[in-house]
């Protein structure tokens, strides 16, 4: 069976070529995104809301499918895979999680290898390992329902999980977002350690500037469905183009404010 | 004489009426639960259909029991006096609980874990059967449930086609002018429904706690 680590590369883990999503009524939420992501980068979409960014990560693992274009994972169209071995060689950490309340933290991350017909002793010790590498002690946290962790703890356990079967890719939908800043700031610091040492290709949605700017190799700001342009985070606030610098004047007063950073 | 009086000394007939009874309710529930859990996945994410079928069951509802029962009489293979006829209309009384429930038991799961399920690569069948109807299943049980205390009561009156059940006593007793007739099966009816109300209830209450 083919899977995405073994894919030949020209470089691209992923590219959108001309990939167009409209709603059923036509109204485009994501219009004509051309886009090529490095293997091993950390690319951000930065948006507001309703700019097309989760609209932009849910059309890699095809939850949506586009309708017109096409995006090119590690050398295949996307729409060549197979949904659910695609979904399983990428990784996927949502807002809130999304861990099944009815399962313990143990069972949550190993769902994947469990998926993968993984064997038990290894489902085990991948579990054990992944929950260590996300700093939650295994024999604490294990045995844990979702309920009883706090909201940090949960997104810790989501990156786990999306990490467990290691796929070359991750998706990241405002990962961080409904934290606490105090918590916010420690996981993002984790994060990008964590990032750098796995050489995950990695896509984060993001309307943080801020967390745009600390976690980001290259940063693709997205207004209304079109793309403004990619930028290297050093580059990203001398940019002339409207939308980043009203983007920056979020930055400005957010400090002015005593902002998370 | 009062009804204890009757009750000890016609006891052998009230328990082997009491079996009788449950036994229509058992085949009852268990055909709408065939029909019900299916359809109600199945209109999920049709909610169009669903406004319909489960308009239908609600209108179902409404008809009064003994006239359900009369209506089913002259319909051809499933009509008739006689035990059949009384487990067709059971079964109709007790989808409309069971069908409601399922819908918005599933509809009701909090839509960011059925994404991430996707996400994850679960296949539709696995998101169902792992993720939804165990997240369901405290909604769901508390449709059967109401679906069979309701179904305990309303099998009394299928006495009045033949059916057989507790029933029997209360139209024996309508009959004879005899309070005491009427008690004997009314009370045991009773007690089938509170015993069999609080058993589910305490099995919903232990799955929502897990």
């Amino acid at each position: 069976m083919t899977s995405l680590s073994d894919g030949f590369h020209n470089g691209y883990a992923l590219e959108f070529r001309a990939t167009t999503y409209r709603l059923p009524s036509g109204t485009p939420l994501i219009s004509g995104l051309n886009l090529q992501i490095a293997c091993g980068e950390t690319l951000i979409l930065l948006g507001r809301s309703g700019s097309g960014k989760t609209t932009t990560l849910k059309l890699i693992n095809r939850l949506l499918e586009p309708t017109e274009g096409e995006i090119i994972i590690t050398g295949r169209p996307s729409a060549s895979w197979d949904p659910i071995q695609l979904r399983r060689g990428i990784g996927y950490v949502i807002q809130d999680a999304g861990l099944f309340p009815h399962w313990t933290v143990e069972r949550n991350v190993g769902l994947v290898p469990t998926l993968e017909r993984w064997p038990e002793e290894k489902i085990q010790a991948r579990v054990k390992e992944m929950l260590s590498l996300v700093g939650l002690p295994p024999e604490e946290f294990a045995k844990r329902r979702p309920s009883a962790l706090s909201g940090g703890q949960r997104q810790r356990v989501g990156v786990a999980r999306a990490l467990a079967a290691d796929p070359p890719i991750l998706l990241m939908d405002e990962p961080f977002a409904a934290l606490d800043p105090i918590t916010r700031s420690d996981l993002q610091r984790e994060f990008r350690a964590l990032a750098q040492r796995l050489q995950k290709t990695i896509v984060f949605v993001t309307h943080d500037v801020r967390e745009a700017l600390f976690l980001g190799t290259r940063i693709a700001l997205l207004d209304q469905g079109r793309l403004v342009g990619v930028y290297a985070p050093a580059d990203f606030l001398k940019a002339t183009e409207p939308e980043v610098q009203a983007f920056a004047a979020s930055l400005e007063s957010g400090a002015a404010h005593g902002g998370a950073q | 004489m009062n009804w204890y009086e009757f009750f000890l000394r016609n006891r052998g007939e009230v328990f082997e009426r009491s079996l009788e009874h449950l036994g229509l309710v058992a085949v009852s529930m268990a055909i709408s639960l065939a029909i019900g859990l299916p359809l109600g996945v199945a209109l999920v994410r049709r909610a169009g259909l669903q406004r319909w079928v489960v308009g239908a069951a609600n209108v179902v509802q409404t008809i009064p029991s003994l006239a359900l029962f009369g209506f089913l009489i002259p319909v051809p293979w499933i009509g008739g006096v006689g035990a059949s006829t009384a487990i067709v209309a059971l079964a109709l009384y007790a989808l409309l609980p069971i069908l409601r429930n399922t819908c918005t038991g599933i509809a009701e799961v909090d839509p960011s874990v059925i994404e991430s399920a996707r996400g994850m690569g679960m296949t539709p069948r696995q998101v169902l059967w792992q993720v939804q109807l165990p997240l369901a299943a405290p909604v769901l049980l508390a449709g059967i449930r109401v679906a069979t205390a309701t179904c305990i009561g309303v099998t009394t009156i299928a006495a009045a086609i033949g059916a057989g059940g507790l029933g029997v006593f209360i139209f024996r007793g309508l009959a004879m002018v005899n309070n005491q007739v009427i008690l004997a099966g009314a009370i045991p009816a009773a007690c089938l429904a509170i015993a069999a109300d609080s058993g589910l209830g305490y099995l919903q209450r232990s799955i929502a706690r897990r």
